[in-house]
């Protein structure tokens, strides 16, 4: 299943955010963060007593179980009360979720996490992403490996000069997406596709911000 | 017009072309001794694109100093700074400065150099800057409009003939030229026998080819290239070479191995020519044309 990839923010980051904000209502989820344990109920016990350690009133806390669900407004409601004591939130969800979570309370919110990527947990404990939402998908012609998404540099008409033995310039340990999708094109006898000139990208493809509307 | 170095390619010569670095700074008295030194021994000279992603003075300035001081410039652009139509306005400037020559490359990553939490670009990639190059000759920009007043570019490309796995860079290399690369400059080559095998391969294209030559200036630094340089190879034999010269005197070997290696390809006639990198010692590049006896 696709994730929300996010990391927690470094500690002194948290403090600097939370400074003169004395007291505090921790929200964590239990979807891609949890899986991530980056704010599930583990993560949220151990930034209440973090924070309680550095002289913060924790108001409550509350894992919602998807925190990107318009269903989590409800959930909010029922803790108002402690919500409504707080001087800020600390929100230990990613990006989503904090900004579902801020449209519907009228309080600071502060993101206890990072977001890095819409992805997928490919090893047990390793997060790649797969997809960069580009908007002009030409996997079709790259055997299925998306070359926007896995080469650092996008580049769409081959390897660059910084391949080194099938891994990237950046990391020995990152896989050169090139080398990739030609063993794989290879494999399949279909080398002719990575011959074939691919012009500079639409990045119309890809609106900014992201938007949609379906017309009927 | 034609530029002088695409004469040279025409010629059937033995072109030398060698590599100036623009400073980090607005000092360019030792860049303008590098220009002036090189300006009569070379056939162009190669003005670096912020190199390796350290950022320094641009290379279309440093090539518009080449120009002004009376020699040939070859202007290295790379993709990793500038998007479709920041790329095309440099073009447009350089052709009316009167510098013709441009070395098209996709560019290292910015987390290699100085600047690692910059934004690369990459709207572009080498391939099609070439295309894009040939696009504006034809007097018309990447959007379709009309140019007023057009450009004419001597373009040419990279290639790392040790590259492994080889084939996808081959299948680039041969992209590059059907996009309209004119010549190809070469990583570092120093296992010559091997560089003969790419050249049988190479000479089926209508390209000319100027072989990579980086000057060595110490055993440990080959060694880190091997390490750290994707596609250089410096064999074993020549890393022990180096390591053999007497106490300060490693780059004078260095410039004799430089030139060895060039007096082989030029009288094997390997290829069409030699690019030289000194990195950061440009003014040994007399020296080592002098090892290879084309002074």
């Amino acid at each position: 299943m696709i994730r929300s990839v996010t990391q927690q923010k470094p500690e002194q980051e948290i403090d600097r955010l939370l400074k003169g904000l004395d007291r505090v209502f921790i929200i964590g989820c239990g979807t891609c963060v949890t899986l991530t344990h980056t704010g599930g109920e583990p993560e949220v016990s151990a930034m209440k007593e973090t924070l309680t350690q550095k002289g913060k009133l924790i108001t409550g806390t509350l894992v919602v179980p998807v925190a990107c669900d318009n269903l989590t407004g409800e959930m909010l409601k029922e803790f108002g009360k402690q919500i409504d004591q707080a001087d800020a939130l600390l929100i230990m969800t990613c990006a989503f979720g904090v900004q579902n979570i801020a449209s519907q309370l009228k309080k600071m919110v502060i993101p206890g996490l990072n977001t890095l990527f819409i992805g997928k947990e490919t090893a047990f404990g390793e997060f790649n992403e797969i997809c960069t939402q580009c908007g002009t998908c030409i996997i079709g012609e790259t055997g299925g490996i998306c070359p926007v998404t896995s080469c650092h540099k996008g580049l769409v008409n081959g390897p660059c000069g910084g391949t080194d033995n099938g891994k990237c310039e950046i990391d020995k340990n990152k896989d050169c997406a090139w080398t990739l999708i030609y063993n794989r094109l290879k494999e399949l006898g279909r080398l002719d596709c990575m011959r074939k000139y691919q012009p500079p990208r639409n990045h119309l493809g890809e609106p900014t911000p992201g938007k949609l509307r379906i017309e009927n | 017009m034609v530029s002088s170095f695409k004469e040279a390619l025409k010629s059937g010569k033995f072109v030398v072309t060698g590599e100036v670095a623009p400073p980090k700074g607005t000092n360019l008295e030792k860049f303008v001794h590098h220009i002036d030194l090189l300006k009569d021994k070379v056939d162009a000279m190669n003005v670096t694109d912020h190199q390796s992603s350290v950022m320094r003075f641009p290379s279309l300035g440093g090539a518009l100093l080449v120009k002004e001081r009376g020699g040939e410039p070859v202007l290295q652009m790379t993709c990793r700074d500038r998007n479709r139509l920041a790329l095309q306005a440099d073009l447009l400037f350089a052709s009316s400065r009167g510098i013709n020559n441009v070395l098209c490359l996709t560019g290292d990553s910015v987390m290699l150099g100085d600047h690692k939490e910059a934004k690369s670009v990459f709207d572009m990639d080498s391939s099609q800057l070439v295309a894009t190059v040939r696009k504006m000759e034809k007097g018309k920009d990447l959007g379709g409009s009309d140019l007023d007043g057009g450009v004419s570019f001597c373009a040419g490309a990279i290639v790392t003939p040790e590259a492994n796995p080889l084939e996808p860079q081959l299948i680039k290399f041969e992209k590059k030229i059907e996009a309209g690369a004119e010549f190809i400059q070469t990583q570092a080559v120093y296992d010559l026998d091997k560089f003969k095998d790419f050249m049988k391969y190479a000479r089926q294209f209508p390209v000319k080819i100027l072989a990579g030559v980086i000057l060595l200036t110490s055993a440990p630094m080959a060694r880190f290239m091997n390490k750290n340089i994707a596609g250089v190879n410096v064999p074993k034999e020549l890393v022990d070479e180096m390591a053999s010269a007497p106490k300060g005197g490693a780059l004078a070997k260095g410039i004799e191995i430089a030139g060895r290696m060039i007096r082989r390809i030029h009288e094997e006639k390997m290829c069409d020519g030699v690019h030289i990198m000194a990195i950061g010692k440009e003014e040994l590049i007399p020296d080592i044309m002098a090892a290879a006896g084309l002074d």
